[in-house]
C-alpha cells in the first residue's frame, strides 16, 4: 500500500492547491491573472484526477476518483500544510505556487524515468505544466519583490508567513515507483535562491517547521474547504452528477 | 454571455449628409468597417457602448457561476465549470480589446462599470442558488446569448464581428454543457429533478428579458439595424430562442413556467405570456437581488489588486531603465 498512500498524498496536494487557486476565479488583480490562475487550477485538478484514478485502481476496492476526493474527511486527507494555506493576498498565492512548482517540476522530471508506466505518463504531462507554473509564479515574485515599496513589503511578509510550511514538501511518499522527495531539495533550493536574489527578498531565520499533513493532522482551514467542496456529495449521497 | 438590450446608447451624429451617405453606402455594400476607417461619431459611440456592455457582461457573468466552482459536485464538473468561467474571462478580454480599437481604454471602461455608468446584462443580477443553476445558466443564458452573437458575427464592425466567431464556438459548447447538466439532473433523483425545475422557473423569464424590450419600445434599434451593428430585431431573436428551447425543456420532462405559452400553427411559432417589464427595468436600474454585490465584487477585485498592477508597472520601468543604462 506504499504506492497507494504516496499517490493519495500527491493527489491531495494537487486537489487542495487547485481548489485554493480556483477560489480566485473572478477576483484576480487583472483579467490576465484571472485566466492564468484558472489555468493553474485546471492543471492541478487535472493531475489530481489522474492520480486519484490510479490510486483507486491500485487500492482495488472499486472506489472512484470522486469517492476519494469527496468522501474522505479532513483526517484522511494527506496533503502537506503548505497547499491548504488560505490564498491571502496575491503575494501569498504566488509564493505558495512558486514553492510548490519549484518542488513538483524536478519531482516530475525525475518521475519521467519511473519503472511504473502510469506514473511516467502522468509525469510527462505534469512536468510541462509545472515548468510553466514555476516560470509564471517566479516572474511575479520578482515583479512584486522588486516593484514598489508596498509590493516589496507584502512579498517579504508572505515569505515570513509561509516559512513554517515549505519543509514538509520533502516528506512522505516513500515508494519505489516515485522519486525520493528528500532528494529534490537541492533543486528546490537552487530555484528559490535565484528568484529571491532577483526579487531582493531575504530568506528568514529558521523557524519551527509545521508538519503533520502527511498524517492527516491539518490546520483548521482544511475542514472548512472540504465542507464547501463536498457539500453536494454529502447532501445527496449516492446521486449521480 | 450578452444582452442585446442595448441600454442608453446615443447614436446621434452631426456629420454632413454626404459623409453619412458615403458611409451608409459602404455598410449597404456589406463592407467591414475597420478601426482606421472614417466613421460617424454616433457609430463609434454606439459600438463602444455596446462592446463595452458586452465585455462587462462577460466579466460580471463570471461571478454567478464562480459562486459554484468550489462546490461543484464532481472533479469532472469542477474542471468543466472552471474552464467555462475562464472562457467568459477570455471573451471579456477579446471584447475589451475590440473596444480599444475604437479609442477607449480598458481602464476607462472598467471605471464606468464601477461607477454604474456602464451597464451589463441584467441576467447576472439574479442569484445562482443551486447546482442546477449551473445547468440552467449554460442552457438558457448562454443559449440566449448565442442567438444574439451568431448575428453579431456579421456585424459591420470588423474587430467585433471577428471576435464573435470564436466566442460563438465557445458559447455553443457552454450551452451544450449546461443542457447536459440539466439532463443528468433530470434523470437523477427526485431532489435533483426538483432542483432542475426550480432553476428553470427562476431563469426562464430573465432569459427572455435578455433580448431587450419589445421592438416598438426599443429606442435605438432602428439606427443600429441600419448600420448593421444589429441584424435582427429583439422580438425576432426572442421568438427564435423560445422555439428552439421549449422542445428541449419537454425532452427534459420540465415545465416552462408560462401558462400562456402556446403553439401557433399558422405562424409556426410559439406565443408567450406577458413579460414583466417592470421587473426588467427595476433590475436594469440597480434594484435586482444581486446588483450591488456584483458591482462591489468587481470593485473589490480591482481595488485589492491595485498594488499588484502598480508593482508590475514599477518593475517594468526599472527594467527598462536598467537596460538603457547598460
Amino acid at each position: 500500500m506504499a504506492l497507494y498512500r504516496a499517490l493519495i498524498e500527491l493527489a491531495d496536494d494537487h486537489l487542495v492547491l487547485g481548489h485554493r487557486l480556483s477560489e480566485w476565479c473572478g477576483h484576480a488583480p487583472m483579467l490576465e491573472e484571472d485566466l492564468a490562475l484558472s489555468n493553474f487550477a485546471l492543471d492541478l485538478i487535472g493531475t489530481a484526477r489522474s492520480l486519484y484514478a490510479y490510486a483507486a485502481e491500485v487500492e482495488g476496492k472499486g472506489r472512484s476518483e470522486d469517492d476519494l476526493a469527496y468522501l474522505r474527511n479532513e483526517r484522511e486527507y494527506l496533503n502537506c500544510l503548505l497547499v491548504e494555506r488560505p490564498n491571502g493576498d496575491f503575494a501569498h498565492t504566488m509564493l505558495r505556487e512558486f514553492y510548490f512548482a519549484a518542488f513538483m517540476e524536478p519531482f516530475w522530471q525525475a518521475a519521467l524515468s519511473s519503472a511504473d508506466p502510469v506514473i511516467a505518463g502522468i509525469a510527462g504531462k505534469a512536468v510541462k505544466e509545472m515548468a510553466y507554473h514555476l516560470r509564471h509564479a517566479g516572474e511575479w515574485i520578482v515583479r512584486l519583490g522588486d516593484g514598489t515599496e508596498e509590493s516589496a513589503a507584502r512579498m517579504q511578509a508572505a515569505v515570513v508567513d509561509l516559512h513554517p510550511y515549505w519543509e514538509e514538501l520533502f516528506s512522505g511518499g516513500d515508494c519505489d515507483a516515485l522519486p525520493d522527495r528528500a532528494a529534490i531539495q537541492p533543486a528546490w533550493e537552487a530555484s528559490v535562491k535565484v528568484v529571491f536574489a532577483e526579487a531582493n527578498l531575504d530568506w528568514p531565520e529558521p523557524v519551527y517547521g509545521q508538519n503533520g499533513g502527511r498524517d492527516g493532522m491539518h490546520s483548521e482551514v482544511l475542514g472548512r474547504m472540504l465542507s464547501d467542496m463536498q457539500y453536494l456529495q454529502r447532501a445527496l449521497p449516492g446521486a449521480t452528477w | 454571455m450578452y444582452s442585446q438590450g442595448l441600454i442608453g446608447a446615443d447614436s446621434r451624429t452631426e456629420e454632413t449628409d454626404e459623409f453619412l451617405a458615403a458611409f451608409q453606402a459602404r455598410i449597404d455594400a456589406e463592407e467591414k468597417i475597420e478601426p482606421t476607417d472614417a466613421m460617424p461619431e454616433g457609430y463609434r459611440r454606439t459600438l463602444i457602448r455596446q462592446i463595452g456592455q458586452h465585455a462587462h457582461s462577460e466579466i460580471v457573468g463570471m461571478l454567478p457561476e464562480g459562486n459554484w466552482i468550489t462546490r461543484a459536485p464532481s472533479l469532472k464538473r469542477k474542471l468543466a465549470l472552471l474552464a467555462k468561467v475562464q472562457d467568459e474571462g477570455g471573451h471579456g478580454l477579446y471584447l475589451y480589446s475590440a473596444a480599444e480599437t475604437l479609442g477607449v481604454t480598458r481602464e476607462q471602461m472598467t471605471e464606468e462599470l464601477h461607477s454604474g455608468k456602464a451597464k451589463y446584462s441584467s441576467i447576472f443580477n439574479y442569484p445562482a442558488l443551486s447546482w442546477a443553476d449551473m445547468g440552467a445558466i449554460g442552457w438558457l443564458v448562454d443559449g440566449a446569448a448565442i442567438m444574439n452573437q451568431v448575428a453579431l458575427c456579421r456585424c459591420s464592425y470588423g474587430p467585433y464581428a471577428r471576435a464573435m466567431i470564436r466566442v460563438c464556438a465557445e458559447e455553443s459548447f457552454h450551452q451544450r454543457q449546461g443542457y447536459e447538466i440539466m439532463l443528468t439532473l433530470c434523470s437523477g433523483t427526485k431532489e435533483q429533478k426538483e432542483m432542475a425545475q426550480d432553476a428553470l422557473n427562476r431563469f426562464w423569464w430573465p432569459a427572455l428579458m435578455m433580448f431587450g424590450p419589445h421592438d416598438g419600445d426599443s429606442a435605438h434599434s432602428e439606427q443600429s439595424m441600419k448600420w448593421k451593428i444589429k441584424r435582427f430585431s429583439n422580438d425576432a431573436l426572442r421568438e427564435k430562442f423560445i422555439n428552439a428551447t421549449v422542445p428541449q425543456a419537454e425532452f427534459l420532462g420540465l415545465t416552462v413556467p408560462d401558462p400562456d405559452l402556446k403553439w401557433n400553427e399558422e405562424k409556426g411559432s410559439y406565443e408567450h405570456g406577458d413579460i414583466d417589464w417592470d421587473e426588467f427595468w427595476r433590475v436594469v436600474k440597480g434594484d435586482g437581488v444581486m446588483n450591488r454585490e456584483r458591482v462591489q465584487m468587481r470593485k473589490d477585485a480591482w481595488e485589492n489588486g491595485a498594488w499588484v498592477r502598480e508593482a508590475a508597472l514599477a518593475h517594468a520601468q526599472k527594467r527598462t531603465a536598467k537596460v538603457a543604462a547598460e
